[in-house]
């Protein structure tokens, strides 16, 4: 399974090569470093949140709020350094991942400890989260002049020729690849979505696992919506409004499965990218902006159809919970390695 | 949903066990009966808070409000209970919307205009369908695409442009009372004004659930909802009853942007936007399990009642459509939370 996994994402990379180059190709401006370096920084939300995602779904759970959460503590940050200007930088940040963490342990306990559907808990947080910057504001926004300067400067900066947020998009992915494949914790994601059961069997926790996920996803999200608020000088209710389904189609492009237990890093990244790529490569193909949602919703519709022909059909299967059993065992023996 | 069997609990798998006894507490338990109380309480509350609320003019108003959304949440409830789920019920509402818009341009008629829509709405159900159980793929994954790839359509012919021109007779049915306020001699015995939407969908939503809760098919689906594999082996037509569903999930979309555009007068690419989560919100507040095999239309209705007068009665005291959707989230969670907690109680106290 290992190779077959390896090779779809040697695919989705030489798709990705090939379309950059026939993009370049038609107009060099878009392999131009300046425009690759604004697609990345653009992109590197989305890198972190489909990331965040993918460990939840690895779970067999389901995130929606994550971009109510996004414009939640993305807008506290921007609270405190409207009313404390004097508050270091660092702490500012540190204010928006905790209100994120704390938004996601919230999910993370309803579901780990009330056994509540994902769905379901996801779903009515994302209203409440989103409203709960109306009440904080009364309706009002932050606008990029109330923000402190230096707290809008950091997103744009550049260190060694990235920007931060590209900067902070790689160091969380390498996070992410060592704590999901040389973990205990890491490996127990696969070990609970790819049969729950067993896993239990094997003494791993499934409310731990869940709870530590959506604890994550919130603090990554939260850690988002800092960069999101301070890069386009704004914060109000209505920002990434809808982005939730973006970050899990991002996750789907990159060959994770919404059953659970399967899933990488590399996968989800090149998913990411994919959309990344689709949004700046319209305009510079002259294409109107219009186009987007459409090549986006025809991609994830292809790229479900040929992860579903790669793996074999379960219902083919007399008993599917063999395979399935097979396969978490393997997870299981990683884990134990 | 997928909480792993605790040792030791697992039944023995070749008993049968009887049907428990009818019990009072257990009938008070019911979900039905929570959302009944929910609904009088709500009814209460706001009678108590603004005088106009009970106005029947009002009233009626605050039903074309949700209706449409009502209708969609129909065909939603039914997919919830065999395990799937649709989410690109909004941007087929876009895409049927903007086909009326194309076709009344073109000088059809009020009638052929709902037929445009229901024929839209059916071929983009067809095509959740297909996608669904030819490939056998999960419906979130395949309808979040749709989703996508309908509303992508809607915006690349529309571009930034509204759809305005409508005969007036099609504008009439949304906007006109379909049943006038009649009222007799007896002073309090009247005939409520009905909107259009509103007939439509308790119409339908009596079929639905008689449908549902006494014919074959009905039972077909509980089956399905509480173990397709085991529906298979008895003879059930498992993809062909899901794709029908996605067909009727379509079907119902459809219908419901011919009526918001005739309501509405006027259609732009981002109609409706948004609603799919709303949609689930309710089927999921009516009692529907997302684990499948669990439901009821009565329950649907009863929350789809609760939601809208909810808004409805928030929204007259002048309360941002935000800050309801704060009050609908958590309702949504405690509504959903409250008999897990008891339970957790009880199995703590009997595990004593």
């Amino acid at each position: 399974v290992s190779t077959l996994l390896k090779s779809r994402e040697l695919i989705l990379a030489v798709i990705l090569a090939v379309a950059v180059a026939a993009i370049g190709a038609y107009d060099s401006v878009f392999v131009q470093w300046q425009n690759i370096s604004d697609m990345l920084t653009e992109t590197s939300v989305l890198f972190m949140l489909a990331l965040a995602q993918m460990v939840v779904i690895l779970t067999r759970g389901i995130d929606l709020s994550v971009a109510a959460n996004l414009a939640l503590s993305g807008f506290v940050a921007a609270l405190v350094s409207q009313y404390y200007p004097d508050v270091p930088l660092i702490l500012m940040i540190a204010t928006g991942v905790a209100v994120g963490l704390l938004l996601g342990m919230i999910n993370g306990g309803l579901i780990a400890v009330l056994g509540i559907p994902p769905i379901v808990v996801t779903l009515g947080t994302l209203a409440v989260y989103r409203g709960m910057i109306i009440i904080l504001a009364g309706g009002d926004q932050v606008n990029a002049s109330e923000m402190g300067v230096e707290f809008q400067a950091f997103p744009k900066d550049i260190f060694l020729g990235l920007t931060t947020p590209i900067w902070i998009a790689i160091g969380v992915s390498i996070l992410f690849w060592l704590f999901l494949n040389l973990t205990r914790t890491g490996r127990g994601f696969y070990a609970v979505g790819g049969n729950p059961v067993a896993a239990r069997y094997c003494g791993i926790s499934q409310g731990w696992q869940e709870f530590l996920a959506y604890s994550i996803d919130g603090a990554v999200s939260g850690l988002c919506g800092y960069l999101w608020v301070a890069r386009y000088g704004v914060a109000y209710s209505e920002i990434a409004s809808g982005y939730e389904l973006t970050v899990i189609a991002a996750c789907v492009i990159g060959g994770v499965s919404i059953g659970g237990g399967v899933g990488t890093v590399a996968g989800t990244l090149l998913g990411a990218l994919f959309l990344g790529i689709v949004n700046t490569a319209l305009p510079v193909l002259q294409i109107s902006p219009f186009w987007q949602m459409a090549i986006a919703g025809a991609v994830i519709l292809a790229a479900v159809v040929i992860n579903a022909r790669a793996e074999r059909r379960p219902d083919k299967l007399i008993l599917p919970e063999a395979r399935r059993l097979g396969r978490s065992t393997r997870a299981m023996r990683r884990a134990r390695a | 949903m997928n909480a792993p069997m605790p040792p030791g609990e697992q039944q023995d798998r070749y008993t049968v066990l009887d049907a428990p006894p009818w019990r009072l507490r257990d009938a008070l338990l019911r979900w039905e009966v929570i959302l009944v109380i929910l609904l009088v309480l709500t009814i209460v509350v706001n009678a108590l808070v603004s005088p106009v609320f009970l106005d029947v003019y009002n009233l009626a108003d605050a039903t074309s409000n949700f209706s449409e959304m009502a209708i969609i949440a129909l065909g939603m409830a039914l997919l919830i209970l065999v395990r799937d789920i649709d989410l690109s019920v909004a941007a087929i509402v876009a895409l049927a919307a903007m086909s009326i818009g194309y076709a009344a341009d073109a000088g059809w008629s009020p009638a052929m205009l709902f037929v445009v829509g229901i024929v839209v709405g059916l071929l983009c159900g067809a095509f959740n369908g297909i996608v669904v159980t030819w490939f056998n793929l999960p419906s979130i994954v395949v309808t979040i695409g749709t989703m996508s790839l309908f509303r992508g359509i809607t915006q690349v012919i529309l571009g930034d442009q509204a759809l305005t021109k409508y005969p007036q007779p099609f504008l009439d049915l949304g906007q006109n009372y379909f049943i006038p306020m009649t009222e007799t001699s007896v002073p309090w015995l009247f005939v409520p004004p009905v909107p259009l939407s509103f007939l439509i969908f308790l119409v339908l939503a009596l079929i639905f659930g008689i449908v549902l809760h006494t014919t074959a098919v009905g039972r077909k689906l509980f089956a399905i909802g509480s173990n397709p594999v085991a529906a298979r082996f008895s003879g059930i037509p498992v993809d062909r009853l899901r794709f029908l569903l996605f067909v009727l999930s379509g079907i119902m979309s459809g219908l419901a942007g011919a009526l918001l555009t005739a309501r509405l007068g006027s259609m732009r690419s981002n109609i409706a936007i948004g609603w799919e989560l709303d949609i689930v919100t309710m089927v999921i507040l009516g009692g529907v399990s997302i684990a499948g095999g669990v439901g009821s239309i009565l329950g649907v209705f009863l929350a789809v009642l609760v939601l809208g007068l909810v808004r409805f009665g928030m929204s007259i005291n002048n309360i941002p459509g935000q800050v309801v959707s704060v009050y609908v989230g958590l309702l949504l969670i405690a509504v959903i939370s409250i008999p897990r907690i008891f339970e957790k109680l009880r199995a703590r106290r009997a595990g004593r």
